[in-house]
């Protein structure tokens, strides 16, 4: 983590003195450095790895100094954030016609907030590391400053993460009043010996929207969308891939080390809140997805679906549901960089990512175009969980996960549903640009999404350079056959019951023995197998008719059916006004503790 | 006396976000956001607090008497050097949107909408 950051102090003060290939290079060897360092911790970390800064170790189980504790999940985080900033630095070698060193030093400063926050063992440094990476993000979407865009993009991040990082702050802060710790084993072992009263249950709240909020969980999603349609596509990567999922892995890692004891006389109802959350943000997203036309902000919306998708798994709060989830991020992440980098390549060679305005030319036969168009066509397959490919293993490990929760089997139903319509969208951009099939709608015929075109290059390109083609290419085949080593799968299974063992955390840090748990295990089962079909089936079948049948989607004149109409008040909804932004946190603040309060 | 200091905290942090919310000027929509961050001063600062006790610094206090939470105010400081960070990146946004589109209304800016 301090190599990052020193590399970034470098990167920025030789800002104007090294060439370009200097520190481009210079950033890149250091995001592979870190991925390096994390994958050996990941391999070393099958054991909880204690680390305490300055020497200040426990004396008589009372823990005075701060601590890195590495678990497998934590590292495992940290190598897959590692690996996604090294593709997008490599991607962005010759993505940007001119870019200072100032990007890589920001990339850089990302990295290290990200790998430190999966690293923590203090709930006030995961607090500092979450801002670290939060400011690197507000910086990276406002990269462009000179265009409207980008600036309100950032400012609606901006405010809107802030205001939820102070509401987890205060959390952090009443959870110290409480038990004057900061550690998170302490604190667990602190709160274990009674039952959560008030206070706590407060604490819990404010800390779960904040992260939320940068989980862009439905009501909080809003800022999510607007900084990725805006945002550089390398910073959209990270975002999407790794970013919205850290601050579910916070989630988990708070639950499980801090609360899972105190809470476990309302596990029930924190889970049916977790998941309906969940299924809310899954369908949403979904659909939202369906009614965009800028590539970008499609994409996002399908990410905001996905994060609802990987809450759902988390919500169940069990270690099989956290394992399906955990897999289900990696496949995902790589899935979603590879798509984002492919959109890239399209707004680098035609200076627009408008879904019709692209229509048909992405037909042309060189190599970067059909790298492209496979990303969409087997991106967008891999996410509706093709088998045996894409997030086939992390849905049926959720599916798997879901089955012996009583009550929640239906929730099965609302994921195929969601992950169609994502999917679906995605293969409907691909046949439009890549097959130049369907109607052409001008944009005048759209009344609210304005959404304006940000060229990131200077002029169109007639050719896409070779970097910008092998990292989307090494993502999307990594991303399509991660699920098939059954070895990661079990790995990922034993790391969250390692993560989920809230004694043995207490005892690796704190001093002291405890037995560990047991590795869920979740086999594929016929059923998984038809409900991934159905889900391919379904994102074909919406592909299809939304190519076939254009007028039902764009034409707001020739709008029919309480659907649209449904559609139409979800897209006012999104007003890209941070004031509503705002407002909507409140509210949903406001919704989730009564539901709290009344569970 | 712990109790006005909570509800302080209490009250910052509401009046913060209802000024962010009817906010149509964004230097005044970061300084709501700095009075909702002051709430978590106010609320760490009176966590730490405890009555008669002096600052925790053990130069030259007798060993042994009462001194308030020194940790709390350490995190007050970093929470301090956190909202500078913030401040100050939104402010240089608040700038570049006055330079270049004359309004720091946050609704005049090219709407991304939908």
């Amino acid at each position: 983590m301090i190599l990052p950051l020193l590399c970034a102090a470098v990167l920025a003060a030789v800002n104007q003195l090294a060439p370009r290939w200097a520190t481009d290079a210079m950033g890149l060897a250091c995001a592979l450095a870190v991925l390096v360092l994390c994958a050996v911790l990941a391999a070393h970390a099958s054991h909880r790895l204690v680390y305490w800064f300055g020497g200040f170790h426990v004396r008589h189980g009372v823990a005075v100094g701060i601590a890195f504790s590495v678990d497998r999940i934590g590292a495992g985080m940290a190598t897959l954030v590692a690996l996604m900033v090294s593709a997008a630095l490599l991607y962005s070698v010759r993505y940007f016609d001119e870019v200072g060193s100032l990007f890589g030093a920001l990339m850089l400063v990302f990295l290290a907030g990200m790998v430190g926050f999966c690293l923590t063992g203090d709930l006030f440094d995961l607090f500092v590391f979450f801002e670290v990476m939060s400011v690197a993000g507000y910086a990276l979407v406002g990269y462009k400053i000179e265009e409207a865009g980008p600036l309100q993009g950032a400012i609606n991040f901006a405010i809107t993460n802030s205001v939820g990082s102070f509401a987890m702050l205060t959390g952090i802060a009443l959870l110290y009043g409480r038990t004057g710790a900061l550690n998170m084993a302490q604190i667990g072992a602190a709160l274990a010996t009674h039952p959560a009263d008030g206070l706590v249950t407060v604490a819990l709240l404010l800390i779960m929207v904040g992260l939320l909020v940068k989980a862009a969980i439905v009501p909080w999603h809003f800022w999510l969308a607007d900084a990725h349609a805006v945002a550089p596509v390398p910073a959209c990567v990270l975002f999407s891939g790794v970013m919205v999922e850290l601050a579910l892995y916070g989630l988990a890692r708070v639950y499980w080390s801090v609360l899972s004891a105190s809470l476990a006389a309302h596990t029930a109802d924190l889970r049916a809140v977790l998941i309906a959350l969940g299924l809310l943000t899954a369908l949403i997203g979904a659909v939202m997805c369906c009614a965009q036309r800028h590539i970008k902000r499609l994409l996002a919306f399908s990410t905001i679906s996905h994060s609802g998708m990987f809450l759902v798994g988390l919500g169940l709060l069990t270690p099989a549901g956290l394992a399906a989830s955990g897999e289900y991020v990696i496949e995902h992440a790589m899935l979603k960089g590879a798509l984002f980098m492919a959109a890239g390549i399209l707004l680098h060679r035609f200076r627009t990512v408008d879904e019709h305005e692209l229509r048909g030319r992405g037909r042309g036969g060189d190599p970067g175009l059909r790298v492209a168009a496979a990303v969409f066509v087997l991106g967008g397959l891999g996410l509706a969980a093709l088998p045996p490919l894409g997030v086939f293993f992390g849905k049926s490990a959720l599916d798997g996960a879901l089955t012996p929760v009583p009550g929640y089997g239906w929730v099965v139903g609302v994921l195929v549903v969601g992950s169609a319509l994502s999917a679906g969208a995605i293969l409907r951009v691909a046949g439009r640009v890549f097959g130049g099939w369907g109607e052409r709608v001008p944009r005048h015929h759209e009344v609210l999404s304005a959404v304006s075109e940000l060229p990131e290059t200077l002029s169109p390109h007639d050719r896409t350079p070779a970097v910008m083609v092998a990292p989307p290419l090494i993502l999307l085949i990594g991303g399509l056959v991660v699920g098939l080593f059954s070895g990661l799968r079990a790995a990922i299974a034993a790391a969250a019951a390692q993560m989920a063992d809230r004694a043995s955390y207490v005892a690796a840090v704190l001093g002291g023995h405890a037995h560990a748990i047991p590795a869920p295990h979740t086999p594929v089962v016929t059923l998984d197998f038809l409900l991934a079909a159905a889900t391919v089936l379904g994102a074909v079948a919406l592909a299809v008719w939304a190519l076939a049948a254009p007028a039902v989607w764009w034409p707001l004149e020739r709008v029919q059916g309480v659907a649209t109409a449904g559609i139409v008040v979800l897209r006012r909804l999104h007003s890209g006004c941070v004031n509503d932004y705002i407002a909507w946190l409140v509210a949903g603040l406001a919704v989730a503790g009564a539901a709290l309060a009344l569970a | 006396m712990s109790a006005l200091a909570y509800g302080t905290a209490g009250w910052l942090f509401l009046v913060g976000l209802y000024g962010i919310v009817t906010s149509r000027n964004l230097i005044h929509m970061v300084i709501c956001l700095t009075v909702v961050q002051s709430s978590t001063y106010v609320l760490l600062l009176s966590i730490g607090y405890r009555s008669g006790a002096a600052a925790p610094v053990f130069a030259d206090i007798p060993p042994g008497s009462r001194a308030v939470d020194p940790i709390v105010q350490a995190l007050t400081l970093t929470d301090v050097v956190v909202e500078a960070t913030v401040v100050a990146l939104m402010l240089a946004l608040a700038v570049q949107a006055h330079k270049r589109f004359g309004t720091l209304d946050p609704n005049e800016l090219t709407p991304l909408r939908g």
